[in-house]
């Protein structure tokens, strides 16, 4: 089965975020790559791009299909994994250990809204 | 209310190998058992098994089979020699495709099509209503047959080594009905893929039995996924994508499989009306700068207004780059215009090449 990371909240739509006090570190989860299968694209935003919680920020593509990426939280994009734009499998590879973007949030009371890791994994075993 | 989702003689063995299910044509149909790439490259380079069963068949036998055939079909089936196999398209009146089928010729009074499984209903209703006043049976046998699609470079030697079908000597495009284990099956040198192989008919029991030895040969089996990206990467058109009831046989690019000089079919006149006067649009080939991957509906544009809309589209598996098939309006249609393809928020620019990505590796 997928693996949960315990240090992570996530949205509904499989984004995790590690928060780093003002700063969001996002992903997408174990549970996420595994149902996408073999990632060979990944639509990154740029730096300086306006972000806002639960709206599109980009996308993952498998073989198969393109699914959106939605930001768990409102900010300002400080970086970006560039080393995704050769290499998508390292979302396959390290899911948790692969992060997307940084944003420097706006409202970091968002992350509260956020589901802790039981509440996740429980959606994931629906 | 929806239809019940249809199951392959095989789908309880999809099930066991874990493979990711999805509705297609209204069957459960397996996409991928080990992933899309993986089983892509077995097929590429090795051999790879898919279940095929959802395909219909229907049997068309009589005194005017022959007539009736060529009437709906629009490539040419006088003169065939039994055994051989032809590829083609059922018209409307006005061009449009009602489908696309192989058309197995086994005598002069007997001939057994193989439609798409999205299209049986439609496909038989419309044989049906067209058999008036021809001296025909239309027997439909889509629940009689399972179907299996062996391919790949070591087809043949699974079929001999493995299966113990000796098929050596049928040349491509031809098949013949072997026994084996008390039933008639047939065996064709056809496929989807752009790679030698077979497909083999054969009773539910028969095709359950191919599967399990094939598995416990270590054959890969081979889920939709692959067979999408296979047949997409040899420039072959998949019915809902590069052909439709609105779109003809001569805007998908398909001509050579109409034959304008048959005395008649359905559809003719549209036909040859748009070969000879042009066509408005037609299916291309486009070619991406960088790695964003265009899909079905994508706009295509030049100058900011749409010309087209990519049919299929993928990261091809056996090149790497960034290909589809569109459908372009004229004059946007020829090789080497530069166009672009709207993806998100973004455009990128691509080029209209030939649609074929990836030569074909056939044993003819």
């Amino acid at each position: 089965m997928s693996k949960i990371d315990k240090t992570c909240r996530y949205a509904e739509s499989h984004e995790w975020v590690r928060v780093d006090e003002e700063v969001a570190v996002i992903g997408i989860s174990d549970y996420a790559q595994h149902a996408l299968g073999n990632i060979v694209y990944v639509d990154l935003p740029e730096e300086g791009d306006e972000v806002e919680a639960g709206e599109e920020f980009g996308a993952v593509e498998s073989v198969k299909a393109a699914s959106d990426l939605y930001s768990p939280v409102s900010g300002t994009v400080i970086a970006v994994n560039t080393e995704l734009e050769d290499k998508p499998e390292l979302l396959n590879q390290d899911a948790f250990g692969t992060w997307i973007i940084k944003v420097a949030m706006s409202d970091p009371s968002e992350v509260d809204k956020l589901l802790d890791d039981e509440a996740y994994s429980k959606l994931c075993e629906e | 209310m929806e239809k019940e989702l249809q199951l392959t003689c095989l789908h309880d063995r999809h099930v066991a190998l874990g493979a990711l299910m999805s509705p297609f044509g209204g069957f459960d149909m397996p996409i991928q058992y080990a992933g899309i790439a993986e089983e892509h490259n077995a097929v590429r380079q090795h051999v790879g098994v898919f279940d095929v069963s959802h395909m219909g068949e229907v049997r068309v036998t009589g005194k005017d089979a022959l007539r009736f055939v060529n009437h709906i079909f629009t490539n040419d089936v006088d003169g065939a020699p039994d055994g051989q196999i032809y590829y083609g398209m059922m018209c409307r009146e006005d061009g449009g495709t009602v489908d696309d089928l192989l058309v197995y010729k086994v005598k002069d009074d007997e001939y057994f099509l193989v439609i798409n499984a999205s299209n049986i209903d439609k496909d038989i209703d419309w044989i049906r209503q067209n058999a008036e006043g021809f001296e025909v049976e239309i027997i439909d046998e889509c629940l009689v047959y399972g179907e299996v699609a062996i391919q790949g470079p070591e087809s043949e030697k699974v079929m001999e080594d493995v299966l113990g079908l000796d098929v050596k000597d049928i040349p491509f495009y031809n098949f013949r009905i072997i026994p084996a284990e008390g039933e008639d099956i047939i065996v064709s040198r056809t496929g989807y893929t752009g790679e030698d192989g077979f497909e083999i008919y054969g009773s539910h029991d028969y095709i359950r039995k191919v599967w399990d030895r094939l598995m416990e040969a270590g054959v890969q089996p081979c889920g939709l996924g692959c067979r999408d990206t296979l047949r997409f990467e040899v420039g072959l058109p998949l019915y809902g994508d590069e052909l439709a009831d609105d779109i003809s046989p001569i805007e998908a690019s398909l001509s050579i499989f109409v034959k304008l000089d048959k005395p008649e079919f359905i559809g003719k006149e549209a036909l040859a009306r748009q070969k000879a006067e042009g066509v408005t649009r037609r299916i291309v080939g486009l070619e991406l700068e960088g790695n964003a991957i265009p899909r079905h509906g994508y706009h295509v544009e030049v100058n900011g207004e749409k010309v087209g809309e990519v049919t299929t589209g993928y990261r091809s598996i056996s090149t790497g780059k960034s290909v589809a098939m569109a459908m372009i309006d004229k004059p946007f249609d020829k090789l080497g215009t530069e166009v672009e393809v709207r993806i998100r928020k973004k455009t990128f620019p691509a080029k209209v090449v030939k649609k074929k990505f990836y030569e074909k590796n056939y044993k003819k």
